[in-house]
C-alpha cells in the first residue's frame, strides 16, 4: 500500500476511535490526540499540541472537531484536516441518529446512567491531568504576564461570566503591549 | 426557503458564534432552535441537553443532528452538521496556517503566548463545571454539601492516580471509569 493512503487511514481510524470516547463536552479530545499522535505515532511535539489545542479552543466551533482538522491537517495537509474532521463528525452523528428514534427508552435506562455518571469521574480526572501538564508548560517559561493570566482569565469566565471573545482579545492585547513594553526599555 | 439550506444557514451561524464551547453555547442553541426558529419544544431541547451528556461528541454537534434529523430528515441531519462545524474548523486552519507561517515574528509568538494562557484558563473554566457536575449532579456554583457524593470524588481521584502515576491511555480511563460506575452506582 501507498504510505500516503496508510496515514489517511491511520487518520480516519484513529479519529473515528478518539471521537467515539470523547464523552463530556469533547475536551477529552486533547489527552487522546496527546496519547495517538505525540506518544505514539510521534508526528508532532506536546508543544505543538498545546498550540493546536489553544487554536482550537480560541477559534469558534467545537474544540473536538476544531482539534482532530488541525491534527489532521499537521499530518497529511488539507487531506488530513477532511479526513480529521469528517471522522470526528460520524460517531456523534450515528449515534445521534439511532436514539432521535428510541431516546425515552435510553433516557430512563439505570445501567446506562450508572456507567454514564461513573464516566463523569474518568472525564473530570483527565481535565485535570491535562490542565496539570498546560499550566506546567505556560509556567515553565517564567514570565509573569503569561502565569497570571491563567487564574486571571478563568475568574472572568467562570465568576464573573465575561465573554470569552473578549478574554482572548484582552489577553492577546496585553501580549502585544509587553512586547512593546520590553522593546522600549531596551531602546 | 429550503430546509436543509435554512438548517445550514442557522447552524452555520451557531458554529460562528459559539467561541469557548462547552456549556457557553447552550443559551445560543436555545435562541436559535427554541426561540427564533420554533423548530422544536422547549422539552424536546432538554432533552437533547440531557442525551448530549450522555453521548460522545461535542454538544453543538449533537445537537445539530438531533434538531436537522426532526426537521428534514438525514439530509437535514447532515447539513446541519456540516454548518456547524465548517466555520470553527476554517477559521482554526487558517489561523494555525498564520502563526506557522509566522513564527519568526516576535508578536505573532506573543499573541500566540496569550491565546494559551487564556485558553488554559477557559479549559479550567470548562473542568470546573464538569467536576460540579461530577461531584454534585448539578453544574449551578450553589450546590449545597447534602448532594456531594463521595463516590464520584473516590473515583476521580482513583482515575486520576491511574493517569498520572501509571498513565494509562485515556480511553482506557473512560472505560474504567465507566465499569466502576456500574459496579458503585448500577
Amino acid at each position: 500500500m501507498r504510505p500516503r493512503i496508510k496515514i489517511y487511514l491511520w487518520l480516519f481510524a484513529v479519529n473515528l476511535f478518539i471521537s467515539a470516547f470523547t464523552f463530556g463536552g469533547g475536551y477529552v479530545i486533547v489527552p487522546m490526540v496527546r496519547r495517538f499522535f505525540v506518544v505514539k505515532k510521534r508526528c508532532f511535539s506536546e508543544e505543538e499540541l498545546i498550540n493546536m489545542a489553544s487554536i482550537a479552543q480560541s477559534t469558534p466551533g467545537a474544540i473536538a472537531i476544531n482539534l482532530s482538522a488541525l491534527a489532521g491537517y499537521r499530518t497529511a495537509g488539507i487531506a488530513g484536516a477532511l479526513i480529521g474532521c469528517f471522522a470526528a463528525v460520524i460517531p456523534p452523528l450515528v449515534i445521534l441518529t439511532f436514539l432521535s428514534a428510541c431516546y425515552n427508552m435510553f433516557i430512563s435506562n439505570t445501567v446506562i446512567a450508572a456507567i454514564l455518571k461513573g464516566m463523569e469521574a474518568g472525564v473530570a480526572a483527565l481535565m485535570v491531568d491535562l490542565i496539570t501538564d498546560m499550566c506546567f508548560l505556560i509556567v515553565k517559561k517564567k514570565s509573569f504576564l503569561l502565569s497570571a493570566m491563567i487564574p486571571l482569565s478563568f475568574a472572568a469566565n467562570f465568576i464573573f461570566g465575561v465573554n470569552v471573545a473578549l478574554i482572548l482579545l484582552f489577553c492577546c492585547f496585553l501580549c502585544i503591549i509587553q512586547v512593546f513594553y520590553h522593546r522600549g526599555k531596551r531602546s | 426557503m429550503n430546509a436543509a439550506w435554512n438548517l445550514f444557514l442557522t447552524f452555520f451561524r451557531i458554529g460562528l458564534m459559539s467561541i469557548g464551547g462547552g456549556y457557553a453555547v447552550i443559551p445560543l442553541i436555545r435562541e436559535q432552535v427554541v426561540e427564533k426558529n420554533g423548530w422544536i419544544s422547549e422539552k424536546m431541547f432538554t432533552d437533547i441537553l440531557t442525551i448530549s451528556q450522555m453521548t460522545p461528541g461535542p454538544l453543538a454537534v449533537n445537537t445539530s443532528t438531533f434538531v436537522g434529523l426532526q426537521i428534514g430528515g438525514v439530509k437535514g441531519a447532515l447539513s446541519a452538521t456540516i454548518g456547524c462545524v465548517l466555520c470553527g474548523t476554517v477559521i482554526s486552519l487558517l489561523l494555525y496556517r498564520f502563526f506557522q507561517t509566522h513564527k519568526n515574528s516576535v508578536y505573532v509568538l506573543e499573541v500566540l503566548n496569550g491565546l494559551k494562557s487564556a485558553s488554559t484558563g477557559m479549559i479550567i473554566s470548562a473542568a470546573f463545571t464538569i467536576i460540579l457536575l461530577a461531584l454534585y449532579g448539578t453544574n449551578q456554583p450553589e450546590a449545597d454539601w447534602l448532594s456531594f457524593n463521595r463516590t464520584a470524588l473516590f473515583l476521580l481521584i482513583a482515575m486520576l492516580f491511574l493517569s498520572r502515576k501509571w498513565k494509562l491511555p485515556p480511553i482506557l480511563i473512560m472505560l474504567i471509569s465507566g465499569i466502576a460506575g456500574l459496579l458503585c452506582y448500577g
